[in-house]
C-alpha cells in the first residue's frame, strides 16, 4: 500500500517536473526567438529604402494614437488630481500636489500607461495586419519577390513605435498636469502658483529621462512581441486561419501589456 | 546528356506525421515548361514551395544549376532566387495596394530603376494582361480572373529566368484559362524563361507542356513528355489522365483526346462496312494572332473555328478533336476524298459568309485604322486507311495543308 503511494507521488512529481521543464524550455525558446527577431529587424531599419515606410508607421503609431494618449493623460491627471488632494489634506501638506502629480507622471504612470494604450490600439494592429498577410501568403509573396518581409513589414513598426513611445509620453505627461491643475486648482481650490512652482522645482532631468528611457524600452518590447505574434500566427497550435489571427492579437496585447509592467520594475530597479 | 536546371534528390518533405514529399527525385531542364499533375494534397505546391526557398526539404537535397542549395551562402542563395519568380495560387495580392502599385512593387523594391521607368514597365505589362481599366483599383474589386491575370502580370514584371505557376488558370472560364496558358508559352518564346507549372486544364496544359510530371502519393509517379505518359499505357497513370479527360475539350466544344480516339477506334472496328473515310486538319496561326491581335481575340478565334467546325461536321457524322494548340482534326466516315474536298470548300465558303462577323467584332477592335492584317485558315485533306494511327493521319493531312479562307482585320475587316 505504502509502495503504491509512494509510486502515485514519484509519477506526480515526475509529472509536475516535466511540466514546468516544458514550459521553461518553450518560455526560453520564445524568449531566444524573439531576440533574434528583434535584432534581425532592428538591423534591417537602417538598411535603403526604409524612411518612407517609417514616417508612415509614426504616422499611424504616434499622430493616430496621440487624441487618445492626451485623454486618457487629462482624465489620469484629474483623479491624480482629486485622489492625492484628499489624501494630502490630512497631512496639511496639500502644497505638494504638483510635486506629487508630475512625479508620479513622469516617472511612472506616463511611460506605462501610454504603452499600455499604444499597445491597445496599435499594437492590436499590427498583430492582426501582419498576421492576415501571414495567413493569406502575402509575407511569402513577399519573400518570392525578394524582399524581406522582416524588412518592409517589421523593422519600419520598430522604428516608428521606438520614435512614437517617448513623443507620446511626453504629451501624456504634459496634458496629465494640466489635468490635475484642472482638479487640484480649479476645482479644489489649490494656489495655482505653488501648484506650478512645485511641478518646476520637484522634476529634476533624470526622472524625465528615466520617463524616456523607459518609453524608448517599452516601444521596442510592444512593436516586437505584437509583430512577432502576428508574423508567426500560422505556427499556432491552438487555431487556424483567421482564428490563428485572433489568438495573435488576444495574446500581442496581453503579452505586451504583462511584459511592461515587467520591464518597468526592472527599469525602475536600475534607474533609481 | 543535358544537366537539370534544379535537381530533386530524394527529397522528404513531413508536415507533423504526414509525409507530404517522399524520397522525390526529379529534374527541371532550362527552357522548357515543366508541368506537375496529381491528385489534390499530393504535394504539387509544397513541391514548387521548395524550389524557391518558401520550404525547405527534412531530407534530402536540392540543387541549382548543379549546386546544392543548402551548401550556398546567402548571396549566391539570392543570386539564385532573384531569377525566380512564383506565382501562387490563392494569388497573394498585397491587398492594401492598387493594381498599378502591385504589379510595380517588386521593381520599386528590388531595383534601382527611376520612378518613370518602374511606371513604364508595370503599364506595358498589364496592358499585355488586358488590365488597363481596373489600374487604379484594389485586389478586392476585382473579379477572381482578373486577381489571377494581376498576378501574372507582377510575376512576369522583373522578366524573371525561372517562373512557378501554382495553378495559374484557376477560377477562369474557358476563353481566359486558354488565354493565360497562351500567354505562358508566348511569354516563354519570347523572353525564354524555364516554367514550372502546376495544372489540371486539360488538354492545353498537355500542349504547350515540354515535360510532365505526375506525383502519386508523394512520390514521382512518371516524368517525361505526355507522348510517353500515353503510349506506357500504365494503368495507374492511364487512370489518372483519364480522370482528368473529360468528354468535351472545354474551349471549343470539340472532343477531348480521349474520347476522339475512342470514337476513332469505334469506327475503324466497322471498317468492313466503311467504304472511305477522309480526314482534314484544320490550323490557324495562333502564335502570329497572339503577337498581332493580342491574346484574348487569338483565343476567341480559335473557339470560333471548333465552334463552327462541330456545327457543320456534326450533324453528317464528322467528329473532330483538337490535337495541339492551334490545330483541328476532323475524321469524315462514309467519305470519299473528292467528297471530303467539296466539304471542306462549303466549309470555306460558309466560314468566309456567317464566321466573318463574329471573327471582326473578336479582331476589329485590336487593329488600328493604318495597320491590317490577315487570318490564314488552312485544310490538309488525307485518305484515312484502316491501319492508320491518329498520328500518321495528322502528318499526312499535314502535308497536305493549303490555305482554304483568309480573313483580313483592320480598316473595315475585309474577308478575301
Amino acid at each position: 500500500m505504502t509502495s503504491l503511494v509512494q509510486i502515485y507521488i514519484l509519477n506526480a512529481m515526475v509529472h509536475l517536473f516535466s511540466f514546468v521543464g516544458a514550459g521553461t524550455l518553450r518560455l526560453l525558446g520564445n524568449f531566444g526567438a524573439i531576440a533574434i527577431f528583434f535584432s534581425l529587424a532592428f538591423v534591417n531599419i537602417f538598411r535603403r529604402k526604409q524612411l518612407r515606410e517609417i514616417v508612415n508607421q509614426v504616422f499611424y503609431i504616434g499622430a493616430r494614437s496621440s487624441l487618445i494618449v492626451m485623454l486618457v493623460g487629462l482624465f489620469t491627471g484629474m483623479v491624480l488630481g482629486l485622489q492625492l488632494f484628499y489624501t494630502l489634506v490630512k497631512f496639511g501638506s496639500v502644497g505638494a500636489l504638483g510635486s506629487a502629480i508630475s512625479l508620479s507622471l513622469v516617472r511612472e504612470m506616463g511611460p506605462v500607461l501610454t504603452a499600455i494604450m499604444i499597445a491597445a490600439r496599435a499594437g492590436s494592429g499590427m498583430a492582426a495586419e501582419i498576421g492576415i498577410l501571414r495567413i493569406s501568403e502575402q509575407v511569402d509573396a513577399l519573400y518570392t519577390m525578394g524582399v524581406d518581409p522582416l524588412r518592409y513589414l517589421v523593422s519600419p513598426r520598430i522604428a516608428a513605435s521606438i520614435i512614437s513611445f517617448p513623443l507620446l509620453t511626453a504629451f501624456f505627461d504634459l496634458i496629465g498636469i494640466i489635468g490635475g491643475y484642472l482638479t487640484g486648482v480649479l476645482l479644489l481650490g489649490t494656489n495655482a502658483g505653488t501648484y506650478f512652482y512645485r511641478v518646476q522645482s520637484s522634476l529634476n532631468m533624470v526622472d524625465i529621462r528615466g520617463g524616456f528611457i523607459k518609453a524608448l524600452i517599452f516601444g521596442a518590447i510592444v512593436s516586437c512581441i505584437c509583430c512577432f505574434q502576428g508574423y508567426f500566427c500560422h505556427m499556432r497550435t491552438d487555431g487556424y486561419g483567421a482564428k490563428a489571427v485572433g489568438l495573435a492579437t488576444v495574446s500581442a496585447v496581453v503579452l505586451s501589456c504583462v511584459t511592461i509592467l515587467i520591464a518597468d520594475y526592472v527599469v525602475t530597479s536600475f534607474l533609481m | 546528356m543535358e544537366t537539370p536546371l534544379i535537381e530533386f534528390k530524394n527529397v522528404t518533405k513531413r508536415f507533423g506525421e504526414k509525409t507530404v514529399l517522399d524520397k522525390v527525385n526529379l529534374n527541371i531542364y532550362g527552357n522548357q515548361i515543366t508541368t506537375i499533375i496529381g491528385k489534390s494534397g499530393t504535394g504539387k505546391s509544397v513541391l514548387l514551395k521548395h524550389i524557391i526557398g518558401l520550404l525547405k526539404p527534412d531530407e534530402g537535397a536540392i540543387t541549382f544549376q548543379g549546386k546544392p542549395v543548402n551548401t550556398m551562402k546567402k548571396n549566391e542563395w539570392e543570386a539564385c532566387r532573384s531569377q525566380m519568380a512564383y506565382l501562387f495560387q490563392n494569388n497573394a495580392l498585397l491587398d492594401s495596394m492598387t493594381v498599378l502599385d502591385n504589379v510595380a512593387f517588386p521593381l520599386r523594391q528590388t531595383t534601382k530603376f527611376s520612378k518613370a521607368a518602374i511606371e513604364k514597365r508595370a503599364l506595358k505589362r498589364i496592358e499585355d494582361l488586358e488590365l488597363t481599366e481596373a489600374i487604379h483599383k484594389f485586389p478586392s474589386e476585382l473579379s477572381g480572373g482578373m486577381q489571377k491575370r494581376v498576378a501574372l502580370a507582377r510575376a512576369l514584371v522583373t522578366d524573371p529566368k525561372i517562373v512557378l505557376f501554382d495553378e495559374p488558370t484557376t477560377g477562369q472560364d474557358p476563353i481566359r484559362k486558354n488565354m493565360i496558358l497562351s500567354m505562358i508559352t508566348h511569354y516563354r518564346r519570347k523572353f525564354g524563361f524555364t516554367a514550372v507549372m502546376v495544372s489540371h486544364d486539360i488538354p492545353d496544359v498537355f500542349f504547350i507542356s515540354d515535360r510532365i510530371v505526375i506525383l502519386w502519393e508523394g512520390t514521382v509517379g512518371f516524368e517525361g513528355t505526355y507522348e510517353e505518359a500515353v503510349r506506357l499505357k500504365l494503368p495507374m497513370i492511364d487512370e489518372f489522365l483519364r480522370s482528368l479527360d473529360g468528354f468535351q475539350d472545354e474551349l471549343t466544344g470539340l472532343l477531348s483526346r480521349e474520347a476522339f480516339r475512342v470514337h476513332y477506334a469505334a469506327m475503324l472496328g466497322g471498317t468492313a462496312t466503311v467504304a472511305a473515310v477522309s480526314a482534314a486538319l484544320f490550323s490557324v496561326q495562333l502564335d502570329l494572332m497572339h503577337e498581332t491581335l493580342g491574346p484574348q481575340a487569338a483565343v476567341e478565334v480559335l473557339r470560333a473555328l471548333g465552334e463552327y467546325t462541330n456545327r457543320r461536321f456534326n450533324p453528317i457524322g464528322g467528329f473532330s478533336a483538337r490535337h495541339s494548340r492551334d490545330e483541328i482534326l476532323t475524321i469524315f466516315p462514309h467519305t470519299s476524298i473528292s467528297e471530303a474536298r467539296q466539304l471542306v470548300a462549303d466549309f470555306a465558303q460558309e466560314l468566309k459568309h456567317e464566321a466573318i462577323d463574329r471573327i471582326q467584332s473578336i479582331t476589329i477592335a485590336k487593329i488600328g485604322v493604318a495597320t491590317s492584317f490577315d487570318i490564314y485558315i488552312r485544310a490538309g485533306i488525307a485518305v484515312v486507311s484502316p491501319t492508320d494511327a491518329i498520328d500518321q493521319i495528322i502528318e499526312k493531312a499535314r502535308a497536305k495543308q493549303e490555305i482554304v479562307a483568309t480573313h483580313r482585320c483592320g480598316s473595315g475587316g475585309n474577308e478575301q
